[in-house]
């Protein structure tokens, strides 16, 4: 029966790899884990976009809200940037991070295409970003309201990343069973 | 004569050009060479979290260029290799590092290197093993065969 068994190993040997390698055909190897989930937001003050006066971590803290991280140089930040104006209409409160970019053309980028921002951090040097562990824009972080990140969203915001992923857990931090 | 000076001229300029394509990438002057050590050392050890198969040193994706510039200040603001790692990984996770520390998690990845090494050497000692037993089993002869080895062997015993 041994010598038997022995003829199957190759066998089981690639079953067993075959495995391995369909779950990976559905893994985002770009998909890495934040190491700031369930840690408070970092402690910052940065000017506001576009004035002088500067804007602290309290000035966020309060209540369940988004901080996106945008730049006019990225262009996948275009794509989102009605969605994120959408769900800001919707009573979102979203907070922006414009990232190592340029204030006039920040500025220029909210007249034309609507501000959905409560306000924006103007991190010109990226000192913010790289406190979030910020490797590419857009990224979006979820806040709950003692300003601990509770989830973070790499790549586009979309209905289909905003109703499956980021809404529900909005609603759960803001008590809300349904309904914005 | 002439042309040889122009072609001599021309590969001169090819020189130099080559050398600043070569340095696409910042330089830092680093008030000490044992710093600059521990820079090339740590940028080839932290991975870029963008391109995700490139280290810090070897990436120009912007991320890679802030993470050196930040490099560069921390070592020069005197900071030792295990702060700044651990600054590292409190924002970019153990992801960043190419030797990242063992814990739970890790653990598999430091230790399958070792168990496989150990599978493969039982796998060797058990075919060998049961190689030599069959060899063994087949060595043993009938009483002509062992009259004619000992017959033989007698005889180089004599010759030589």
């Amino acid at each position: 029966m041994a010598p038997r068994l022995k003829l199957f190993l190759p066998l089981i040997l690639f079953v067993a790899m075959a495995a391995f390698l369909f779950r990976g055909l559905s893994l985002d190897p770009q998909a890495l884990p934040s190491a700031l989930i369930d840690r408070p937001l970092p402690e910052f003050s940065l000017p506001v976009l576009g004035q002088e006066q500067l804007i602290q971590r309290s000035d966020l803290v309060g209540e369940v809200a988004l901080l996106n991280v945008w730049a006019t140089w990225c262009v996948s930040c275009r794509v989102e940037h009605p969605y994120l104006v959408q769900i800001a209409g919707d009573g979102v409160p979203i907070y922006g991070l414009n990232y190592k970019d340029d204030d006039a053309a920040a500025a220029r980028w909210l007249a034309q295409l609507g501000d959905p921002y409560r306000a924006n951090i103007a991190d010109r040097e990226g000192s913010l970003g790289l406190d979030l562990g910020v490797y590419g824009a857009p990224e979006t972080y979820l806040l709950d309201a003692a300003g601990v990140v509770r989830y973070r969203h790499v790549g586009v915001v979309d209905e289909r990343v905003w109703q499956t992923i980021l809404q529900p857990l909005y609603l759960e931090l803001t008590g809300k069973s349904s309904g914005g | 004569m002439k042309m040889n000076v122009l072609v001599r001229v021309t590969l001169l300029c090819l020189l130099l050009l080559s050398g600043t394509a070569r340095a696409v990438i910042e330089t830092y002057e680093f008030s000490d060479p044992e710093l600059e050590q521990r820079y090339r050392q740590l940028s080839t050890e932290l991975r870029c979290p963008k391109c995700q198969n490139q280290n810090i040193a070897d990436s120009n994706a912007p991320i890679s260029q802030d993470l050196r510039k930040l490099l560069y200040q921390q070592l020069e603001a005197g900071a030792n290799d295990e702060e700044i790692l651990d600054y590292m990984v409190a924002r970019y996770g153990e992801f960043v590092r190419y030797r990242p520390r063992f814990s739970g998690a890790t653990a598999a990845l430091w230790l399958a290197p070792v168990l496989l090494l150990l599978v493969g050497i039982t796998a060797a000692v058990l075919t060998l093993r049961s190689r030599r037993g069959q060899r063994g089993g087949a060595a043993t002869l009938n009483g002509d065969d062992e009259q004619r080895l000992q017959d033989l062997l007698g005889k180089t015993e004599k010759n030589s």
